[in-house]
Parts: structure tokens; C-alpha cells; sequence
């Protein structure tokens, strides 16, 4: 394949505008522009409904029982007497809350734990590498359910629950960051800059944190997957804080109630789909960032 | 492979067991409230025990637990109790132990895991392979992109999906439980059609749930493969397309597929032991979901190190059959 | 040495092929008019422009040129092996009376390795990790010739391997058990399993220490003169190519500029760009003087109008050389440069 080369000069002489570039990107990597369309339109339907519903109808009591969908309660209501718009907007709000804090520690443990790792190197690197290696194997969910079973249920709160998910969830993110600080050290131009005099710290930021964003970029959306994913997994286990409409919670009061046995088969399905869309679209920005990120998969593209 | 591989690989093997092991003794001692105490004093209340038993039970938890003595001696003993496969008496179905009850459950969640992971690895695999191939022709290709779109829905979702769908509307199939309601167990052609009938669904879920990803990993590194030099170079050499598909891109695709499966074995066991909660089938499961909601510590803890041991058995093993796909890892 | 005289040379057509001892040996391979084009998100690179030449049975073509002169993008397109966002726009490879271009998809794969061979850039990772080597050399000639016997099949590798100073054992091994030299010689066992007319070598000692190149150097040379085949050697190492081509192919920007006998091309260089290339080699004679070439290669996607060099020559600021591509003129003694300075004017070329 032939190297393009570019000259200062004729960088200057005319290229398409930044937004045409991006725009052409996006033609290519539809999924990506697909999984930020939906989360957009996720994220208006909760702004918006945050404003127009009433969030206390998410809780039990407020709404006449069982009711199929219908003009005033479009979503229909449940057994408990929640009126399931509400509840799904609540609960979408309370999902993305996890998601995002849980994502967010994550991600942030593991930059940290990784950039030590790799620039480091060292008995530092053995220690977190090893302890990453032998927790990776541990089911995480099950952790969490021990976690969760051991903490009164009073205790668990949105917030709790997304500092459970987030306890074990920083090692993929702490391997990824190492890996490619681990190259990047190996690059020329942090040895340039070695050379030069810089010192650790002004290396780390100046040099290496830049050209690590993409990475960082994926590693956060796909801490921010496995956190709605393992939280859901968690309510529908029946561990998430019980009164609140968390789409996983909807979704395990329904079976323990046999919602499809009684006919109510709204119940389950709409935090189903709900599920799919949140889960869905970050699956494919993960997927369009990771593609941005690897040029090799771009490449065949 | 030497010597040295092999007790490095087992070493590794008892460190994760430890290692969860570990966690899940202190997590409940590090938590304010003292769940086994609070349990001790429910059960004393609602009663249902013959003293002789509450005797017994406390007897057992005293030793399982040893709650009189110092942490690091209950920790010792702990952990011996687990070499030994021993996690104490059931709260919930006392004189039932814990590995009884996982024991009775075991054979169902074995036989729906083997066959919803295998189809699935096995299909996901040669669709990915297949669909990052730019050759194959384009029907083929296409069969992947409802599977990749599926990829966002977790085994639990498929499963209240094709509930709703095929169970519910259709009403082809149960919509959950191990058996009909008024079947009775016995060696017969009836009892086991009825029994399969009631496992599509959920294994349907699983698969449906899981093909995707393993769809994905394989069209990515499928993609990777292609750009290295000896495919290139095997193309030059005049190889015809199948050939090179199967020796040169699907071959050396494999191996890290492999190791992606050894890698999700966790999520694997963890999504048919929601899916099997869910359903209401006999097996790991649904003993979880009961235990959860009857606060049978002991059962909750033994299932979680129970699972965490099978899937660190399952990885050593495949880590000693990479050097079958891989010639490079038998030398060192 | 031939003097030639500029100016005074017949002015080449637009087709012109540098004829080179067409008389002594039979010509296995003409190339004529090839074009590649990249279609890239930031405009269309033409990588390969009008490239014409012709090659006798026997003879060795070093090709040389900065990367992305196209040097590269040349062995693919002859061996078709071009991948999208690239594309053959036009053009024909002819071997043995046979133009590749004209092929179906089947009749090219039975083409590549029995008449037209490639010997890969990145020898060390262009064997299969996890397969032997011996069963990569097999399939390659079973998928040839799908009737020979297994006997035959290790018969023919084993006398390939010998042939590139190889013990035939290497059949039996993979290739994290060779070293990269050792690995470069099985590229090149593979390449004449089949006996080709024509074999395309590019850059195959990039990877290797000084002695293995030489040494790689010198199994080429000695495999070519077995098999009687046409070389094109594709390098940027004109010290390398010194001893071993007859002829030198300069190109630039997707464009042949200059081709001469080798000895012409180290004495006498025609082309300002060869000049500069010549005159950038290390020299004991002027130690410490070190002459780069001014500039750096154009982008293929904004080249410079009318002569691609004009930019960085030393006689490139005039009117002609701005707005005229020069034509390929053919010199005395056979030698082809595309340079305003030779012939009279040059047309106009698109």
C-alpha cells in the first residue's frame, strides 16, 4: 500500500473541513453513529420525562392496579400500583446514574492502576498484574451477590449498588491501559522526550495521556456497559434496592409475581425493551469507538 | 509442554479459589450488620425447629462459622472446610448441607450450560469467520447481522422476549418450570418430552443471547488476521480461497477465540444461572434465587465458591489445550 | 562506459519501453501503461501513472525510489493483488504472452507462484505460526497441480529447500523454530517451487543483519540463475543493489524516471532525482559530507503539477517543468529517462 506522505506545505494547501471528515466517518461507521442516535433519543425521552411525569407515580400505590396499556397510562401500571411510564423513566434515569458512576470509578481505578503498572514497571507491575490475573477468573456476579446479600437491604441504595459493581470491574480497564502504556513507552517520542530531560510526570501527561484518550475513551464506555449489565443482573436476582423502579427491579418483581402466567405481559416486556435499547446502543458505540481506536480494524473497512 | 507449566498452571488454579475464597469470607464480616446472627434470631422466632435441631444448626454454624473464635482461626478453619467441598447445613432446608443442594441441582444447569455453549461458541465462531471474510458470498455474510444486532440483548432479555413471544402469544411452549403441573417424574418418553420442552425456551435464550459475541470476536480478530503478512503472502502463493480460509485465517483466528471463551466462561455460567432463575428450572439457579430470598447464607456462599472453582478448573483446562491449536506456547 | 549526449536522443512515444538487450534473451515480461489509483477519504492518490517497461528471462530489475514512490504498489499490481481502497485503472502485465490483467479471478490464482512469483517485504511474518513449513510449501504446489503425488510434492520441497541452503529437516518445523534469515530463504524456496518466469522480490532483506542480507542476496542470485527466471528486486539499499541488478528503475511519485544498466545509472546518472540519489550514497572518498536530497516526497494526493519533481530540482523552475508532464525518452544505448532536460520539448502528456 502506498504511504501517503504529507508535507508541511501541502497540509496547508486544502482539506475537507473537520465536519465533512467526520461526517464521512460516520457514513462508514454507521454503528457508531447508530448507538449515539439511540442514546441521544434515550436521553431525551428520560429529560423530558422527568419533567413531564410525576417521578413519585414510579412508586408503589399511586396508580390504580394492573392495568393494560391504555390512554392515561400509556405504559399501563403493575401489580404494586406503579404507573409504568413513570417508572420506566425513573428507572432509565437510575440506570444511566449506575451506569455512569460504576463506568466512571472503573475506568478511573483502572487508568490509574494501569498507567503505574506499565510506567513503572517493577515488582509494581508484577503485583497489579498478578492480582489482576487472578481476579479476572472470579465470576464477578457472584461477588456482587455475596456483596449485596451481606448489606442490609435498607442499605442498598443506587449508590451502593454502583459502588458494588464498580468494586470488581476495574481490571479489564487496568490490563488495556497497561498494554498500551506498555507500547507507548516503547514509541519514540516518549524517548525523545526522556532524553530531552522531562521527568515522569510531565512525560505521563504531556506525552502519553494524549495519545491514550481514544483507549480511555472505549475503556469507559465499556465499563459503563458491564455496569448497566451487571446491575440489571443483579435487581433481577432480587439484590438491588427493592423499592426503587431500576429496570432489573421491574423486571424480577414481575417474574416473582409469574407476570406472564397472569396475563400481565406488559409488566416484564417494557423494561425488556428498555434493557435492549440502553444496552444495544452502548454495544455499538463500544464497537464504532473500538474500530476508531484500532486502526487495524479500521483499516479493512 | 513441561513440568514447570503444569504446576505453574495448578498454583494458579488454587490461587483464584483463594483468592475468592477469601473475598467472600470477609465481605460479610466487613458489612455492619451480622447476617448469620440476625438469621439465628429468625429462626429461633418463627420456630419450625425442633430445639434438638436449633441446637444442632447452631452447633454447626458454630463450627462452619466458629463465630466465637478469633478471625484468623475461623478463616483457617474456613478454608479447610472448602478443600473438603464443605460449606455447612442449608438455613432454608435444614438437614439438608449446602453441597447436597448444589449437588441436586448440578446436573440440570451442566447439561443446559454444555449444550447452549457449545452450539453457540461453535455458530457464533464460523458466522464471525465467515461474515469478516471479504470472499464469502453475500448471503453468508448477511447471516451475521442479525446475530451482531443481537448482541445488545443479554441472555435474561431474550429470555423474557421469546417468554412473551413464543410462550405467551404463541403458546408453543411452557412458559416455565422443570415439568407440567401434574406430570409426574418417571423413566418414560412422555416425562422427557415434557421435560425438553420446558428447556427450549430457556436454552433458546442463551444461545440467541450469546452467538452474537462470539460473532463479534471472531469478525474482529477475523479482521486482524486478514491484514497479517502470511495470508497476504498466501494469496500470493496461488492458494484457492477455501484453503486459505481454513488453514491460514480461520486457524490462527481460533486461538484467541479460545481464549475468549476460557475469559466469558464467567459471564457464561452466570447468565444460565439468571436465565435458569428466571424460568424456573431445576438447577444452580433457581437454588440461588431461593437462597437469595430465604437469606440462606450458607447455600449463597457455597454456590458463588462452588461456580468460581468449576470455572477456574474449566480455564486450566484449556489452558493446557492452547498448545494443541498453538505450536509456538508448546516450546516455552 | 557509454557517453551519451542529451538532446540528442529519439524522443520515446507515449508506450515507450526501454528495450534492453531485447536481442540476447527472449523478453518474459512486458509491462505497459499500468495505473493504480487509492480512493481515499481525502481525495484519489495516484500511485502508479503510465508505468511501462520490459524485462528478458535472466535479468534482474532493481527498482528503487523514496517510500511511496510506488515501488510497492508496483509488485501488488503485477501480481493483482491490489486491495480496495486501490484499484487497477488500466494497464497490462504481460508474461510470457500472456496478459495477467486479462485473466478471471481463477486464472490469475493458477498464474501467481507458477508464472509470476512474489517474494514477500515481511519475511518474518509471512509464514503461517501454526502450520508446518513444509505443509505451506506443499499446499502451495497442490494448488497448482492438483494431481501430483505426496512423494513428488516432498520431492520438489525438498529439492527447493536445498536449493536455498536449507536442510530439507526445515520441512518438518515451524517457523518460530528459524531465524529470520532462514525464514526469508523458505519465502524464496516457496517462491520457485513452480518454476515462474518472472519473480518479485520486494525489499526481501529489509528485516535481515548486513551478513544475512548478503547472504539472501546471494541465494537469489543463485536460484534466478537455476531457474532462468526475470528478477525485479524491489529496495530503497542502492549499495545492495550495486552488486546484484543489471538494471535500475528510479521512481518517483508513482512514476518511472529513470531506467538504465547499472553501471550507467552509478556513473551516469540522467535524471536529476537519480542524480540525487547517486550523490545522497555514503562515499569513502568524501567522508562526513553527507548530501540529502532537498525536500520530501509530494503527497500522491496533491502532486505537484506538470513534472512531479519540479519542486525539489535544481532545474525545475521554468515554465515547461511547472505546467508539462515530460514524456519517457528513450537515449542512446537504450536507457529511458522522463526529464524536460532530454528531447527536445516533450508533449504534453493528459
Amino acid at each position: 500500500m502506498a504511504n501517503i506522505a504529507m508535507t508541511p506545505e501541502q497540509q496547508s494547501i486544502h482539506h475537507p473541513s473537520g465536519l465533512t471528515l467526520f461526517l464521512r466517518y460516520m457514513r462508514r461507521n454507521k454503528g457508531l453513529a447508530l448507538g449515539v442516535l439511540i442514546l441521544l433519543a434515550l436521553t431525551l425521552f428520560t429529560v423530558i420525562g422527568l419533567v413531564v411525569v410525576n417521578p413519585k407515580h414510579a412508586y408503589p400505590l399511586s396508580a390504580p392496579l394492573k392495568l393494560p396499556p391504555s390512554l392515561r397510562y400509556p405504559l399501563g401500571t403493575d401489580f404494586f400500583g406503579r404507573n409504568l411510564l413513570a417508572a420506566m423513566v425513573v428507572g432509565m434515569w437510575q440506570t444511566a446514574l449506575i451506569g455512569l458512576l460504576a463506568g466512571g470509578i472503573g475506568t478511573l481505578v483502572g487508568v490509574l492502576l494501569g498507567f503505574t503498572s506499565a510506567y513503572f514497571g517493577g515488582w509494581v507491575d508484577s503485583a497489579i498484574r498478578t492480582a489482576c490475573q487472578i481476579l479476572t477468573p472470579i465470576p464477578v456476579l457472584l461477588i456482587q451477590v455475596v456483596v449485596a446479600g451481606s448489606l442490609d437491604k435498607r442499605d442498598v441504595t443506587i449508590f451502593t449498588m454502583a459502588l458494588i459493581v464498580a468494586m470488581l470491574a476495574w481490571m479489564g480497564p487496568t490490563l488495556v491501559i497497561r498494554a498500551q502504556v506498555m507500547t507507548m513507552k516503547e514509541r519514540q517520542f516518549v524517548s525523545v522526550a526522556k532524553l530531552s530531560g522531562m521527568g515522569d510526570f510531565s512525560i505521563i501527561f504531556k506525552e502519553i495521556l494524549p495519545n491514550l484518550l481514544p483507549f480511555i475513551a472505549a475503556a469507559f464506555v465499556g465499563q459503563v456497559f458491564a455496569a448497566v449489565f451487571a446491575s440489571f443482573y443483579l435487581a433481577v436476582l432480587g439484590l438491588g434496592p427493592l423499592r426503587e423502579p431500576l429496570l432489573g427491579n421491574i423486571i424480577w418483581a414481575a417474574q416473582s409475581q409469574g407476570a406472564f402466567f397472569n396475563g400481565w405481559w406488559w409488566w416484564p416486556l417494557e423494561p425488556a425493551f428498555a434493557m435492549i435499547l440502553i444496552l444495544g446502543a452502548l454495544a455499538l458505540v463500544n464497537m464504532g469507538l473500538d474500530e476508531l481506536a484500532n486502526p487495524r480494524i479500521r483499516r479493512s473497512e | 509442554m513441561t513440568f514447570k507449566i503444569v504446576i505453574k498452571r495448578l498454583l494458579f488454579f488454587v490461587l483464584v479459589v483463594w483468592a475468592a475464597s477469601t473475598i467472600v469470607f470477609f465481605i460479610p464480616r466487613l458489612s455492619s450488620r451480622n447476617a448469620i446472627r440476625e438469621r439465628f434470631g429468625e429462626l429461633a422466632r418463627t420456630g419450625g425447629f425442633s430445639p434438638a435441631d436449633i441446637e444442632k444448626l447452631i452447633a454447626s454454624m458454630q463450627q462452619q462459622f466458629g463465630l466465637d473464635k478469633p478471625l484468623l482461626e475461623q478463616y483457617w478453619q474456613y478454608l479447610g472446610n472448602i478443600t473438603r467441598l464443605d460449606f455447612g447445613y442449608s438455613l432454608s432446608r435444614y438437614p439438608t448441607t449446602a453441597t447436597e443442594v448444589i449437588a441436586q441441582s448440578l446436573p440440570w444447569t451442566i447439561g443446559l450450560l454444555l449444550v447452549t455453549t457449545v452450539l453457540s461458541f461453535v455458530i457464533g465462531t464460523l458466522l464471525g469467520a465467515v461474515a469478516a471474510w471479504p470472499k464469502s458470498p453475500g448471503w453468508l455474510r448477511s447471516m451475521a447481522t442479525p446475530f451482531i444486532l443481537l448482541t445488545g440483548v443479554p441472555p435474561v432479555i431474550m429470555g423474557i422476549l421469546l417468554l412473551f413471544f413464543i410462550g405467551f402469544r404463541l403458546k408453543w411452549l411452557p412458559l416455565g418450570g422443570a415439568y407440567s403441573v401434574g406430570v409426574v417424574p418417571t423413566w418414560s418418553w412422555t416425562f422427557f418430552f415434557d421435560l425438553m420442552q420446558h428447556q427450549i425456551l430457556p436454552a433458546l435464550a442463551l444461545i440467541l443471547g450469546s452467538v452474537g459475541g462470539w460473532v463479534l470476536s471472531m469478525r474482529g480478530m477475523g479482521i486482524t488476521i486478514q491484514g497479517e503478512d502470511y495470508v497476504n503472502f498466501a494469496e500470493h502463493k496461488g492458494l484457492t480461497g477455501g484453503r486459505i480460509f481454513r488453514d491460514y485465517y480461520l486457524r490462527n483466528a481460533l486461538l484467541p477465540q479460545v481464549t475468549g471463551l476460557a475469559l466469558a466462561l464467567g459471564t457464561v455460567v452466570t447468565s444460565a444461572v439468571i436465565v435458569e432463575g428466571l424460568f424456573g428450572l431445576p438447577g444452580i439457579g433457581t437454588a440461588l434465587n431461593l437462597a437469595i430470598r430465604a437469606n440462606d447464607f450458607p447455600v449463597i456462599y457455597g454456590i458463588v465458591i462452588f461456580i468460581t472453582i468449576a470455572i477456574a478448573a474449566l480455564m486450566t483446562i484449556l489452558e493446557f489445550v492452547y498448545p494443541l491449536l498453538d505450536p509456538r506456547i508448546r516450546e516455552n | 562506459m557509454m557517453e551519451t549526449i542529451p538532446g540528442i536522443a529519439e524522443v520515446g512515444s507515449r508506450n515507450a519501453t526501454a528495450a534492453y538487450d531485447a536481442s540476447k534473451t527472449k523478453t518474459v515480461l512486458r509491462v505497459s501503461g499500468l495505473e493504480v489509483t487509492y480512493y481515499t477519504d481525502l481525495g484519489r492518490a495516484k500511485a502508479l501513472d503510465d508505468v511501462s517497461f520490459t524485462l528478458g528471462a535472466g535479468e534482474k530489475l532493481g527498482m528503487v525510489g523514496e517510500s511511496g514512490s510506488g515501488k510497492s504498489t508496483m509488485a501488488l499490481a503485477m501480481m493483482r493483488m491490489i486491495k480496495p481502497p486501490g484499484r487497477i485503472e488500466r494497464g497490462q502485465v504481460i508474461v510470457d504472452d500472456v496478459d495477467l490483467m486479462s485473466l478471471d479471478e481463477e486464472g490469475m490464482r493458477r498464474a501467481r507462484l507458477s508464472k509470476i512469483a512474489y517474494i514477500p517485504q515481511g519475511a518474518m511474518n509471512s509464514l503461517n505460526p501454526v502450520i508446518r513449513i513444509g505443509a505451506q510449501m506443499a499446499d502451495a504446489i497442490r494448488s497448482h497441480m492438483r494431481r501430483e503425488s505426496r512423494s513428488a510434492i516432498e520431492d520438489r520441497c525438498a529439492a527447493a529447500l536445498r536449493s536455498v541452503d536449507l536442510d530439507p529437516g526445515v520441512y518438518r518445523m515451524y517457523a518460530h523454530e528459524l531465524s529470520g534469515g532462514m525464514k526469508q530463504r523458505v519465502c524464496i524456496a516457496i517462491g520457485i517451487l513452480l518454476r515462474p518466469s518472472v519473480i518479485i522480490a520486494d525489499e526481501p532483506t529489509s528485516a535481515l543483519d548486513v551478513v544475512t542480507q548478503r547472504q539472501v542476496m546471494e541465494t537469489i542470485n543463485k536460484v534466478q540463475a537455476d531457474i532462468n527466471a526475470a528478477v525485479i528486486l524491489i529496495g530503497h539499499d542502492m549499495g545492495l543493489m550495486a552488486q546484484t541488478v543489471d538494471r535500475v528503475a528510479v521512481m518517483y511519485a508513482g512514476r518511472l524516471v529513470e531506467l538504465s544498466t547499472v553501471k550507467e545509472m552509478f556513473t551516469d546518472p540522467k535524471h536529476p532525482y537519480s542524480q540525487a540519489l547517486i550523490n545522497s550514497l555514503p562515499n569513502l572518498d568524501k567522508r562526513g559530507v553527507f548530501s540529502g536530497i532537498p525536500g520530501l516526497a509530494p503527497s500522491l494526493l496533491r502532486l505537484p503539477s506538470g513534472c512531479a519533481f519540479h519542486p525539489r530540482c535544481p532545474h525545475g523552475q521554468q515554465e515547461l517543468q511547472r505546467s508539462v508532464r515530460p514524456a519517457p525518452v528513450i537515449l542512446a544505448g537504450g536507457r529511458m529517462v522522463a526529464c524536460h532536460l532530454y528531447g527536445e520539448e516533450g508533449h504534453a502528456h493528459e
